[in-house]
């Protein structure tokens, strides 16, 4: 009897419609619009109060000197100025609120009586968090790189190593800087992640995520600590700039790479453990 | 999720627990929260077409037994199936057929009731995404809520809310449905809604189970009631059968309630109270016409007469000894 009734409504194996639905609760909701607003107003604050005052070239970081050369730095100072706090706390946000923020509100339970299998459930909302963590860096390096281009205009680029190279190759260069630093900040979402299916407290989720993005840096910054360092998840967060040497200077980012594979990997597997087996009575 | 309970099947015969007979069986389900133990060694069992009155004072443990039924927590011992399939090995294929309320509504507040049971069909991998919007508005429409279908969540009472999560469960067609306090915050006109849905649920073929702590509430609509006490089972049954265990009581108005104490004692009349105004008794398996013509021939004024059955409230009183309070 229930044997035929499954029959009659087949399992549609691949389909997108569940993290596309994640997809536009993230988007979709006022909060995170809210959010990405703030994440531009870096890149346009920049652009605008470098173009008004003159800038004395050797002082503040790399990318901000060499803006008015080409307007695409913006992009890249706007960046490393986030990749601080702003965007970590954005991606802190939404890790902190994917298991957490459905057990708090308790639909949750209504999720998994559909059923969702707890594994799908982690595995589409660690893509979401992978979506969301790419489009918020991609979002500052474009409102970047749009008003920096308004502004300064483009043309061939100078690297940090001090060669040239076309406006073409140098677009390339900084969007795969963008899509390395966000899958960076995807890893220290899948430790949001964990978090999340911890509490039933969201808030508490991203602020543990933002600490715990802070004390990287910190630990980051103590010489005493170095034999640390590399295994921090922030610490090869800065070699994004190693995409504007000539030629690309790969062997940081690929440990960089590595490095937060490994944590969302090890992260994402323990909020299976956490979760497959929790009892949700929220 | 997939752990193996280790437990014997219990109380059940083995045939009962195999057999497809029943939508819900459940053997020695036991829940501990530390110290405390909120559901005790549960066997429930309903019926296939039943709607089965999951009975109890709040905090008897009904809703701690259907987070178990539904696999969202694991139960300490015991186990159960759900539509012949053992659980919780069995959710991916079974929780489809089953629509579930469980301990009030729970929707993103900032989204409209619409959205809302998008997002709940979206993840049903089972849901055939080209007839949503029509499946979305016969479920609204059948709680009466399309009018307010694009309204935010937020927006909406208890009473709306309560049925937004009954419209949930009426996405797809169902074989069982789990309705836990599914009349919590309606007026009383909702409640005679949500009483007429079941039945017209149950009318289509489907198992009902639902909990409430309102006796009186689902009396009227169930065929089966098990009640719950201090998270144990204390009966179950078709309703008629476990009302039949308390046997129903004659009373007789009069200004002289000894008289007639002395004539319901002398028909055999049992357990005779006598108060002011009226005496009370257990019929036994008297008549009652027997009784008026016995008064009226030994000259006792009868007021009034009346064979009351018992309520289902009376009935957990004789059960418990203890009212239909929280039990701590």
């Amino acid at each position: 009897m229930s044997a035929a009734d499954v029959k009659a409504r087949p399992l549609r194996h691949v389909s997108t419609r569940f993290l596309r639905s994640e997809l536009r609760l993230i988007f979709g909701r006022r909060r995170n619009q809210a959010g990405l607003g703030i994440l531009a107003v870096v890149p346009l604050i920049l652009a605008v109060t470098v173009k008004v005052s003159t800038p004395r070239p050797g002082h503040g970081p790399d990318f901000l000197a060499s803006i008015t050369s080409n307007g695409l730095f913006v992009a890249l100072a706007s960046l490393s100025i986030e990749l601080g706090l702003f965007l970590p706390l954005a991606v802190g946000t939404i890790a902190g609120d994917s298991i957490a923020g459905e057990a708090n509100i308790g639909t949750l339970r209504y999720l998994l009586a559909v059923p969702v299998h707890r594994t799908r459930l982690l595995a589409v909302k660690f893509a979401a968090i992978t979506i969301f963590s790419l489009t918020a860096t991609a979002w500052v390096s474009l409102v970047g790189a749009v008003a920096g281009l308004a502004l300064f205009g483009g043309g061939a680029m100078t690297t940090l190593s001090g060669s040239q190279i076309g406006m073409g190759q140098a677009m390339l260069r900084v969007a795969l800087a963008t899509l390395y630093l966000g899958l960076c900040f995807a890893s220290l979402g899948a430790i949001g992640l964990f978090i999340s299916t911890l509490t039933e407290q969201p808030i508490g989720a991203t602020i543990a995520v933002v600490i715990l993005n802070v004390m990287s840096f910190i630990l980051d910054s103590i010489p005493q600590l170095s034999w640390l360092h590399e295994w921090l998840p922030t610490h090869w967060w800065m070699s994004f700039g190693d995409f504007l040497r000539d030629p690309i200077a790969w062997g940081d980012v690929n440990r960089g790479l590595v490095t937060a594979a490994g944590y969302a990997l090890v992260f994402w597997l323990a909020a299976w453990a956490r979760f497959s087996d929790k009892d949700v009575t929220g | 999720m997939s752990r193996e309970q280790g437990d014997s099947v219990g109380d059940v015969p083995q045939g009962d627990f195999a057999s497809g007979d029943f939508a819900v069986v459940t053997a020695g389900l036991t829940k501990r929260f530390q110290q405390q133990v909120a559901v005790d060694a549960v066997d429930l069992l309903v019926p296939r077409g039943a709607v089965y009155g999951f009975l109890g004072p709040n905090g008897s443990g009904k809703t701690t037994t259907i987070r178990m039924l539904l696999g969202l927590i694991r139960p300490t011992a015991g186990h159960h199936r759900l539509l012949g399939k053992a659980m919780p090995h069995g959710a991916g294929e079974v929780l489809p057929l089953v629509g579930s309320l469980v301990e009030g509504p729970a929707f993103h507040p900032y989204l409209s009731a619409r959205a809302n049971l998008a997002r709940l069909d979206s993840v049903d991998r089972h849901a055939d995404p080209h007839t949503t919007k029509a499946r979305i508005d016969g479920a609204l429409d059948r709680v009466g809520l399309l009018a307010a279908a694009d309204k935010k969540y937020r927006a909406y009472s208890l009473g709306m809310r309560q049925r937004l999560a009954i419209a949930g469960t009426l996405l797809v067609p169902r074989e069982l449905l789990v309705l836990d306090e599914p009349t919590n915050g309606l007026d009383p006109q909702g409640t005679r809604e949500v009483r007429h849905l079941i039945g017209s649920l149950a009318d289509d073929g489907a198992t009902v189970l639902v909990s409430s702590h309102l006796l009186s509430e689902v009396e009227q609509v169930c065929t089966h009631i098990g009640v719950m006490h201090v998270g144990r089972l204390l009966t179950q049954g078709p309703i008629a059968e476990v009302r039949a265990v308390s046997e129903p009581r004659v009373r007789v108005d009069t200004d002289r309630p000894e008289d007639a104490a002395r004539v319901l004692r002398g028909l055999g009349v049992v357990e005779v109270v006598v108060e002011p105004g009226l005496a009370t008794g257990t019929l036994a398996q008297l008549a009652p016409d027997k009784i008026v013509a016995a008064l009226v021939q030994d000259g006792v004024p009868v007021t009034g007469f009346a064979v009351e059955r018992p309520s289902l409230e009376d009935l957990f009183v004789s059960l418990t000894g203890e009212g239909f309070n929280v039990s701590g």
